[in-house]
């Protein structure tokens, strides 16, 4: 894929990366007009002190009620409603599970590195034991070989999903605490050790997006970046199938 | 003054004292970050090039120093001790050898925190919020062995520091207020001392449990903050117990949250009577922001949760931490609101005095910080948001607007306003114009724009934004004209405090100011021999900010009622 132009990458206006994810342009949209509230309120409060401070004392007696409490009131039915309007959105997305049929990716993160792992033909992860984890015999993540779901499991280095399909990534760590981010899919999770999380979301448009470690995890942690190639359905297929059939041969040649 | 004095005066001086190292230290580790941000290959002079572990050393050690020995110990323990007896009418602080003690015990934390440089592997690099395992164990990167030992021990020793003068001052404001002094007559300066204290209590108590437990995990194996199994660095850790690192998280955020508010509070507090006193009228709403001000202190302690949105907390838990954020931005809208208004108009027609004083430009600097950094809390306070904008500099524009910016323009508002009282003499008003002008625009430079990198995805604690391959790098690289300005902005906004200090090294060497109340202040420390060990004893008649229409005339909290029958003071709730 040729390297992203500026244009692609930035949207106008706030600095927003691009959106390609299907959860995304309801969440920019709620962001924008926090954004353009947060100005607006910005803006009138320091009209008022500025004039404030410039004119001369008047006499007029206005109430509490009038300066204090009415105003105090219309920021209590603002917030009510953007609180109302985000919790909406949050809701969509955090409270129910990933539907049945997504596909299942596993993200994990070791200082500096992100893995990802598909459970290949079988649809089902192998079990992971943290004693048998060994970079230097090719088991960054410590997957069981007695386990025969884990045979078939394909690990990546790169996060490479079809356009169009719900994902759910489940999340977990190694060592320390890193965040899983995708900006460009609006997307953020921390991976903690000891548990797993999961997200899901639906990427949009095919592309290269960027993929960082958004939680401070050690000297390397600037450079625990990857990358997230979003794949036109058909296209994806056919990387699927290659990588399951390379398993496929790999598997049988050491059991030869 | 002595060394080791137990007078509240020379306390104050001592916490101030801290105060002033620490932020000295701070804001030239800010400067060696931004100029390695903008320039990674930049080479630091007698170091050489900063290297990605030096950077995180350093930007944990910033946030240390800032948070703890500056925002903290300055407004509530150094001017609590300066000036609050004599604003509640007392000539010393309850418990005079406990308060100077919590003093040196908080130097030693402060030397503690410094010393983890100059250890083997050098000062941690986890970030001020020290998150395990990485903070657990001395595999998980260089800094983490001893240096992260030292800090742990610093921040243990200012745990109980900051819990003595939490106490210190609770007592004193319950158990040592003049005659005449009653609860609704106290300056809004005094409530928010209060307030800070009382959050302090369980927030410190409980950071200094979180620290011994954490101690336990880095040398007795046991396993609060981690799973039973760990694998860091190529090597397996068993510990005893399976434990987690998000039950660290809300014992930190239980204490770091109420953190920000015990920042920020006295210099609400401080702002509220200095611009009553320069507009010359009674603060607008004096009920109602005691009321806030307790309120945004009980509200502070139930929202930790927001700081773990995306930590892996239940997300029907996110909804609540959010619905209560969101309700601290009503009481912090009232306050801004009785400022507003307390503020208008305030060029009083005919008077002698000038409103626009220096106090009062940083007064109301802070309250323009206040307003743009504050805006933005309920922003991130939506976990949809957040979820987004976590950990980017969207986060770090927010809170160094509000907690650097506005708590530090509280605090040298704190230092021209009270500078005549302590030291007798009046820092310059020019110098101190120019200092406010050019903090305020550099301010301004240097931290709005990181709300638009926020935005554009720059995360925190990046040692380097470009130079790398990938699309990430793309993204960030994106940033790069904007980091430059910062990085210009804030060479100014360093360099612009040299104008600070200059005028108070100048000051110190000018002539003595005659007049006992400069600013025609109406509260109680301002009463002849209010600030003397040995003072006559003061007697309160009133509440504090009663002035006369023309701005001219003032009754003072300690005027007897006879001496000031003529003048008449204004209702209760009213704007004028
Ligand atoms: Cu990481």
């Amino acid at each position: 894929m040729a390297s992203l132009q500026t244009s692609d990458v930035v949207r106008w206006g706030w600095f927003l990366p691009r959106d390609a994810a299907l959860h995304g342009p309801a969440l920019d949209a709620h962001l924008m007009l926090n954004l353009w509230i947060v100005l607006g309120l910005a803006v009138l409060a320091h009209g008022l002190l500025l004039v404030g401070v410039m004119v001369r004392r008047r006499r007029a007696k206005l109430p509490v009620v009038m300066l204090e409490y009415l105003p105090l009131l219309a920021l209590t039915a603002l917030f009510a409603w953007l609180a109302t309007k985000s919790e909406q959105l949050w809701a969509s997305q955090r409270y129910v599970g990933a539907d049945p049929a997504a596909m299942q990716v596993e993200v994990t993160g070791e200082q500096f590195a992100w893995y990802f792992r598909y459970p290949g033909v079988d649809a089902a992860f192998g079990r992971t034991k943290l004693p048998l984890v060994s970079a230097a015999e090719g088991n960054s993540l410590g997957i069981d070989p007695t386990d025969p779901k884990g045979k078939d499991d394909i690990v990546t280095s790169q996060l490479v999903l079809p356009a169009g399909r719900e994902v759910d990534l489940t999340l977990r760590s190694l060592d320390v605490i890193h965040g899983f981010s995708a900006p460009e899919m609006r997307l953020k999770q921390n991976a903690v050790p000891g548990q797993t999380a999961h997200i899901h979301f639906t990427p949009t448009v095919p592309g290269e997006y960027a993929i960082l470690c958004t939680q401070v995890c050690g000297l390397g942690h600037y450079r625990m970046q990857s990358v997230l190639r979003v794949l036109p359905a058909k296209e994806f297929d056919a990387w699927l199938t290659q990588r399951e059939l390379a398993k496929a041969r790999f598997e049988s040649e050491v059991s030869r | 003054m002595r060394v080791f004095s137990t007078r509240h005066r020379d306390v104050g001086l001592g916490y101030v004292a801290i105060s002033l190292v620490a932020v000295a230290v701070g804001m030239l580790l800010s400067l060696v970050m931004r100029l390695h941000l903008t320039w990674p290959d930049w080479s630091l002079p007698l170091h050489g090039p900063v290297l990605p572990e030096e950077y995180l050393a350093i930007v944990t050690m910033h946030g240390t120093l800032m948070l703890f020995f500056v925002l903290t110990v300055a407004p509530l323990s150094g001017f609590g001790n300066l000036i609050l007896p004599a604003q509640i009418g007392t000539r010393r602080m309850a418990f005079p050898r406990l308060n100077a003690l919590g003093m040196w015990t908080m130097w030693l934390a402060l030397v503690a925190a410094l010393a983890a440089f100059f250890v083997p592997g050098g000062a941690p690099i986890g970030g001020w919020t020290a998150y395990p395992p990485l903070s657990e164990s001395p595999l998980a990167g260089p800094g983490q062995g001893a240096g992260m030992d030292l800090w742990m021990a610093s921040i243990a020793l200012f745990c109980v520091a900051g819990t003595m003068n939490a106490v210190i001052t609770l007592t004193t404001i319950v158990k040592r207020r003049c005659e005449g002094m009653t609860w609704e007559r106290l300056p809004l300066t005094v409530w928010a001392w209060f307030t800070a204290a009382l959050l302090s209590v369980p927030a410190f108590s409980v950071l200094l449990a979180a620290l011994v437990l954490l101690f336990c995990d880095r040398h007795l194996h046991s396993g609060f903050f981690v799973p039973g199994q760990e694998w860091i660095n190529g090597v397996m850790i068993e510990h005893r117990g399976d434990g987690s690192p998000l039950l660290w998280l809300h014992l930190f955020w239980f204490f770091g949250h109420p953190e920000v508010y015990i920042a920020i509070l006295p210099g609400m507090g401080l702002v509220s009577m200095v611009i009553a006193n320069f507009a010359r009228r009674r603060v607008f709403a004096y009920r109602l922001m005691i009321a806030t001000t307790l309120l945004i202190g009980l509200l502070g302690i139930v929202v930790w949760g927001h700081h773990m949105f995306v930590a892996g907390l239940n997300p029907f838990a996110g909804t609540v931490f959010s619905v209560a954020s969101l309700a601290i931005a009503l009481p912090s809208s009232a306050k801004v609101l009785s400022w507003l208004v307390t503020a208008w108009g305030s060029r009083a027609p005919g008077g002698q005095r000038k409103p626009m004083a220096t106090p009062m430009l940083y007064a109301l600097g802070f309250v323009s910080f206040f307003i743009t950094g504050g805006l933005t809390g309920p922003v991130l306070a939506q976990p949809i948001l957040d979820e987004y904008l976590h950990n980017t500099f969207f986060v770090i524009a927010h809170f160094h607007l509000i907690m650097s910016m506005a708590a530090i323009f509280g605090i040298f508002c704190a230092v021209h306003y009270w500078y005549p009282l302590v030291f007798r003499r009046q820092l310059s008003e020019r110098l101190g114009r120019w200092h406010f002008w050019l903090t305020l625009l550099a301010a301004y430079g240097t931290f709005l724009p990181m709300y638009i990198t926020g935005l554009g995805g720059e995360p925190r604690h990046y040692a380097q934004l470009n130079g790398i391959a990938g699309p990430g790098a793309r993204l960030l690289a994106l940033t790069m004209p904007l980091q430059r300005h910062i990085t210009y902005s804030a060479v100014v906004l360093i360099a612009a405090q040299v104008l600070f200090f200059w005028n108070i090294q100048r000051t110190a060497r000018g002539p003595k100011l005659t007049e006992e109340n400069p600013w025609g202040a109406t509260t109680l420390e301002w009463a002849p021999g209010a600030m003397d060990d040995e003072g006559p004893k003061v007697r309160v008649v009133r509440e504090p900010c009663c002035y006369e229409q023309d701005g001219e005339g003032f009754v003072p909290q300690w005027a007897e009622p006879e001496a000031v029958s003529g003048i008449p003071i204004p209702l209760r709730g009213e704007a004028e």
